[in-house]
Protein backbone atom coordinates (compact mmCIF):
# COMPACT_ATOMS: atom_id res chain seq x y z
CA UNK A 1 0.00 0.00 0.00
CA UNK A 2 1.15 3.51 -0.78
CA UNK A 3 -1.00 5.08 1.89
CA UNK A 4 -3.63 4.07 4.44
CA UNK A 5 -5.75 5.34 7.31
CA UNK A 6 -7.76 3.72 10.05
CA UNK A 7 -10.41 5.45 12.13
CA UNK A 8 -12.71 4.32 14.91
CA UNK A 9 -15.90 6.13 15.81
CA UNK A 10 -19.06 5.64 17.82
CA UNK A 11 -21.91 3.86 16.01
CA UNK A 12 -24.14 6.91 15.88
CA UNK A 13 -26.05 7.98 12.79
CA UNK A 14 -24.51 11.46 13.02
CA UNK A 15 -21.18 9.83 12.14
CA UNK A 16 -22.38 8.52 8.77
CA UNK A 17 -21.52 11.84 7.12
CA UNK A 18 -18.22 11.93 9.03
CA UNK A 19 -17.28 8.53 7.58
CA UNK A 20 -18.13 9.69 4.04
CA UNK A 21 -16.06 12.83 4.48
CA UNK A 22 -13.07 10.95 5.89
CA UNK A 23 -13.06 8.52 2.95
CA UNK A 24 -13.55 11.31 0.38
CA UNK A 25 -10.84 13.42 1.99
CA UNK A 26 -8.35 10.55 2.17
CA UNK A 27 -8.86 9.44 -1.45
CA UNK A 28 -8.79 13.00 -2.82
CA UNK A 29 -4.98 12.65 -2.95
CA UNK A 30 -5.52 10.30 -5.91
CA UNK A 31 -7.39 12.96 -7.94
CA UNK A 32 -10.45 10.80 -8.53
CA UNK A 33 -13.31 12.08 -10.67
CA UNK A 34 -16.35 13.50 -8.87
CA UNK A 35 -18.29 10.44 -9.99
CA UNK A 36 -15.67 8.07 -8.53
CA UNK A 37 -15.56 9.88 -5.21
CA UNK A 38 -19.37 9.84 -5.02
CA UNK A 39 -19.31 6.10 -5.71
CA UNK A 40 -16.98 5.58 -2.75
CA UNK A 41 -18.95 7.92 -0.47
CA UNK A 42 -22.19 6.08 -1.29
CA UNK A 43 -20.65 2.65 -0.61
CA UNK A 44 -19.06 3.83 2.67
CA UNK A 45 -22.38 5.33 3.74
CA UNK A 46 -24.21 2.05 3.13
CA UNK A 47 -21.60 -0.05 4.94
CA UNK A 48 -21.39 2.27 7.96
CA UNK A 49 -25.19 2.49 8.18
CA UNK A 50 -25.34 -1.32 8.18
CA UNK A 51 -22.88 -1.44 11.09
CA UNK A 52 -24.89 1.09 13.09
CA UNK A 53 -28.39 -0.27 12.43
CA UNK A 54 -27.79 -3.99 11.96
CA UNK A 55 -24.45 -4.72 13.61
CA UNK A 56 -25.17 -2.80 16.79
CA UNK A 57 -28.97 -2.54 16.35
CA UNK A 58 -28.81 1.14 17.23
CA UNK A 59 -27.32 0.41 20.68
CA UNK A 60 -23.92 1.89 19.88
CA UNK A 61 -20.42 0.43 19.70
CA UNK A 62 -17.23 1.03 17.78
CA UNK A 63 -17.19 1.23 13.98
CA UNK A 64 -13.89 0.92 12.13
CA UNK A 65 -13.20 2.55 8.78
CA UNK A 66 -10.02 1.55 6.96
CA UNK A 67 -9.07 3.20 3.66
CA UNK A 68 -5.98 2.48 1.57
CA UNK A 69 -4.63 2.72 -1.94
CA UNK A 70 -1.82 1.43 -4.08
CA UNK A 71 -1.00 2.43 -7.64
CA UNK A 72 -3.83 0.35 -9.05
CA UNK A 73 -6.75 0.47 -6.68
CA UNK A 74 -8.42 1.90 -3.66
CA UNK A 75 -9.53 -0.27 -0.77
CA UNK A 76 -12.19 0.30 1.89
CA UNK A 77 -13.04 -1.82 4.91
CA UNK A 78 -15.87 -1.17 7.34
CA UNK A 79 -16.05 -3.33 10.45
CA UNK A 80 -18.10 -3.70 13.62
CA UNK A 81 -18.08 -6.07 16.61
CA UNK A 82 -21.85 -6.38 16.61
CA UNK A 83 -24.29 -9.24 16.26
CA UNK A 84 -22.99 -10.43 12.88
CA UNK A 85 -24.91 -11.72 9.88
CA UNK A 86 -26.24 -15.29 10.03
CA UNK A 87 -27.00 -15.70 6.34
CA UNK A 88 -24.71 -13.51 4.22
CA UNK A 89 -26.11 -14.46 0.75
CA UNK A 90 -29.62 -13.65 2.00
CA UNK A 91 -28.50 -10.32 3.48
CA UNK A 92 -26.96 -9.41 0.12
CA UNK A 93 -30.11 -10.14 -1.91
CA UNK A 94 -31.66 -7.02 -3.43
CA UNK A 95 -34.71 -5.81 -1.47
CA UNK A 96 -34.06 -8.13 1.48
CA UNK A 97 -34.08 -6.34 4.81
CA UNK A 98 -34.26 -7.63 8.36
CA UNK A 99 -35.67 -4.25 9.39
CA UNK A 100 -38.70 -3.46 7.16
CA UNK A 101 -40.35 -1.65 10.10
CA UNK A 102 -37.55 0.93 9.88
CA UNK A 103 -38.36 1.49 6.19
CA UNK A 104 -35.01 0.07 5.19
CA UNK A 105 -35.07 -0.59 1.46
CA UNK A 106 -32.85 -3.67 1.44
CA UNK A 107 -30.71 -2.08 -1.28
CA UNK A 108 -27.55 -1.40 0.72
CA UNK A 109 -25.39 -4.28 -0.55
CA UNK A 110 -26.77 -3.90 -4.09
CA UNK A 111 -25.68 -0.26 -4.07
CA UNK A 112 -22.23 -1.15 -2.70
CA UNK A 113 -21.86 -3.76 -5.47
CA UNK A 114 -23.05 -1.28 -8.12
CA UNK A 115 -20.61 1.46 -7.21
CA UNK A 116 -17.56 -0.59 -6.22
CA UNK A 117 -15.72 -3.22 -8.29
CA UNK A 118 -15.83 -5.86 -5.59
CA UNK A 119 -17.59 -6.35 -2.26
CA UNK A 120 -16.79 -9.18 0.12
CA UNK A 121 -18.39 -9.79 3.51
CA UNK A 122 -16.94 -11.71 6.44
CA UNK A 123 -19.20 -12.17 9.42
CA UNK A 124 -19.58 -14.32 12.47
CA UNK A 125 -22.67 -14.31 14.68
CA UNK A 126 -21.99 -12.43 17.95
CA UNK A 127 -18.46 -11.56 16.76
CA UNK A 128 -19.10 -8.93 14.13
CA UNK A 129 -18.91 -8.11 10.45
CA UNK A 130 -16.21 -6.79 8.14
CA UNK A 131 -16.99 -5.56 4.63
CA UNK A 132 -14.12 -5.39 2.11
CA UNK A 133 -14.50 -3.24 -0.98
CA UNK A 134 -12.18 -2.42 -3.86
CA UNK A 135 -12.35 0.01 -6.71
CA UNK A 136 -10.10 0.66 -9.66
CA UNK A 137 -9.75 4.30 -10.64
CA UNK A 138 -9.84 5.39 -14.24
CA UNK A 139 -6.44 6.77 -15.08
CA UNK A 140 -5.00 8.41 -18.14
CA UNK B 1 -29.92 18.59 5.47
CA UNK B 2 -32.59 21.25 5.45
CA UNK B 3 -36.20 20.69 4.47
CA UNK B 4 -38.83 23.26 3.62
CA UNK B 5 -42.51 22.66 2.98
CA UNK B 6 -44.96 24.49 0.79
CA UNK B 7 -48.60 23.73 0.13
CA UNK B 8 -50.18 24.27 -3.24
CA UNK B 9 -53.88 23.35 -3.10
CA UNK B 10 -53.86 19.71 -2.00
CA UNK B 11 -50.21 19.11 -2.90
CA UNK B 12 -47.44 19.11 -0.30
CA UNK B 13 -44.15 20.22 -1.87
CA UNK B 14 -41.09 18.97 0.00
CA UNK B 15 -37.87 20.78 -0.88
CA UNK B 16 -34.71 19.13 0.38
CA UNK B 17 -31.31 20.79 0.54
CA UNK B 18 -28.22 18.76 1.35
CA UNK B 19 -27.55 15.09 2.05
CA UNK B 20 -30.08 12.29 2.53
CA UNK B 21 -28.63 9.40 4.53
CA UNK B 22 -29.95 7.19 7.34
CA UNK B 23 -29.44 9.98 9.87
CA UNK B 24 -31.17 12.77 7.95
CA UNK B 25 -33.83 10.44 6.52
CA UNK B 26 -35.26 9.94 10.02
CA UNK B 27 -35.79 13.71 10.26
CA UNK B 28 -37.18 13.93 6.74
CA UNK B 29 -39.63 11.09 7.44
CA UNK B 30 -40.93 12.50 10.72
CA UNK B 31 -41.29 16.07 9.44
CA UNK B 32 -42.97 15.05 6.18
CA UNK B 33 -45.48 12.82 7.95
CA UNK B 34 -46.27 15.61 10.42
CA UNK B 35 -46.79 18.05 7.54
CA UNK B 36 -49.07 15.62 5.71
CA UNK B 37 -51.14 15.28 8.90
CA UNK B 38 -51.28 19.01 9.61
CA UNK B 39 -52.12 20.41 6.23
CA UNK B 40 -54.27 17.51 5.13
CA UNK B 41 -52.29 17.21 1.90
CA UNK B 42 -53.27 14.57 -0.59
CA UNK B 43 -50.44 14.55 -3.11
CA UNK B 44 -46.72 14.77 -2.48
CA UNK B 45 -43.92 16.28 -4.52
CA UNK B 46 -40.28 15.69 -3.62
CA UNK B 47 -38.11 18.45 -5.03
CA UNK B 48 -34.54 17.10 -5.28
CA UNK B 49 -32.78 19.88 -7.13
CA UNK B 50 -30.49 20.73 -4.21
CA UNK B 51 -29.88 17.22 -2.93
CA UNK B 52 -26.11 16.76 -2.93
CA UNK B 53 -26.01 13.13 -1.78
CA UNK B 54 -28.47 10.26 -1.35
CA UNK B 55 -27.99 6.64 -0.38
CA UNK B 56 -30.50 3.81 0.06
CA UNK B 57 -32.02 5.50 3.12
CA UNK B 58 -33.64 7.92 0.67
CA UNK B 59 -35.28 5.02 -1.15
CA UNK B 60 -36.85 3.88 2.11
CA UNK B 61 -38.29 7.31 2.86
CA UNK B 62 -39.70 7.82 -0.64
CA UNK B 63 -41.20 4.33 -0.73
CA UNK B 64 -42.73 4.75 2.72
CA UNK B 65 -44.37 8.09 1.74
CA UNK B 66 -45.54 6.51 -1.54
CA UNK B 67 -47.38 3.79 0.38
CA UNK B 68 -48.90 6.31 2.74
CA UNK B 69 -50.06 8.79 0.07
CA UNK B 70 -51.31 6.03 -2.21
CA UNK B 71 -53.40 4.44 0.54
CA UNK B 72 -55.26 7.77 0.81
CA UNK B 73 -55.84 8.01 -2.92
CA UNK B 74 -53.04 10.51 -3.56
CA UNK B 75 -50.16 10.59 -5.98
CA UNK B 76 -46.47 11.19 -5.54
CA UNK B 77 -43.85 12.61 -7.88
CA UNK B 78 -40.17 13.52 -7.94
CA UNK B 79 -38.82 16.69 -9.53
CA UNK B 80 -35.37 17.89 -10.59
CA UNK B 81 -33.37 14.91 -9.36
CA UNK B 82 -29.71 14.98 -10.41
CA UNK B 83 -28.09 12.17 -12.37
CA UNK B 84 -26.73 10.50 -9.23
CA UNK B 85 -30.03 10.49 -7.37
CA UNK B 86 -31.77 9.18 -10.51
CA UNK B 87 -29.26 6.35 -10.66
CA UNK B 88 -30.08 5.32 -7.09
CA UNK B 89 -33.81 5.51 -7.91
CA UNK B 90 -33.29 3.38 -11.03
CA UNK B 91 -31.24 0.70 -9.25
CA UNK B 92 -34.07 0.25 -6.77
CA UNK B 93 -36.71 0.32 -9.58
CA UNK B 94 -38.43 3.24 -7.86
CA UNK B 95 -38.65 5.05 -11.21
CA UNK B 96 -41.08 2.33 -12.32
CA UNK B 97 -43.70 3.29 -9.75
CA UNK B 98 -42.95 6.96 -9.08
CA UNK B 99 -42.76 9.39 -12.02
CA UNK B 100 -39.76 11.70 -12.12
CA UNK B 101 -39.80 15.08 -13.91
CA UNK B 102 -37.04 17.43 -14.93
CA UNK B 103 -39.06 20.46 -13.81
CA UNK B 104 -41.23 21.26 -10.84
CA UNK B 105 -43.94 22.63 -13.15
CA UNK B 106 -44.25 19.36 -15.06
CA UNK B 107 -44.43 17.43 -11.81
CA UNK B 108 -47.15 19.74 -10.46
CA UNK B 109 -49.12 19.39 -13.69
CA UNK B 110 -48.99 15.62 -13.30
CA UNK B 111 -50.12 15.77 -9.67
CA UNK B 112 -52.94 18.21 -10.46
CA UNK B 113 -54.16 16.47 -13.59
CA UNK B 114 -53.14 12.92 -12.88
CA UNK B 115 -51.65 12.47 -16.35
CA UNK B 116 -48.10 11.66 -17.35
CA UNK B 117 -47.13 14.63 -19.56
Amino acid sequence: MINWMRAFFEAKSENESLARMMAAGFFSALNPTISEITDVKTAVSEAVTNAIIHGYEGKGGSVELYCAYDTQKLYVEVADQGIGIGDIPKAMEPLYTSKPEMERSGMGFTIMETFMDSVRVESQPEKGTRIYMEKQLSRE
Amino acid sequence: MEVSYEKKENILIVKIIGEIDHHSSNILRAQTDAQLDNINGKHLLFCFQQVTFMDSAGIGVILGRYKRVQSLGGRIAIACAGERVLEILRISALTKIIPSFSSKEDALRYLEGGKLK
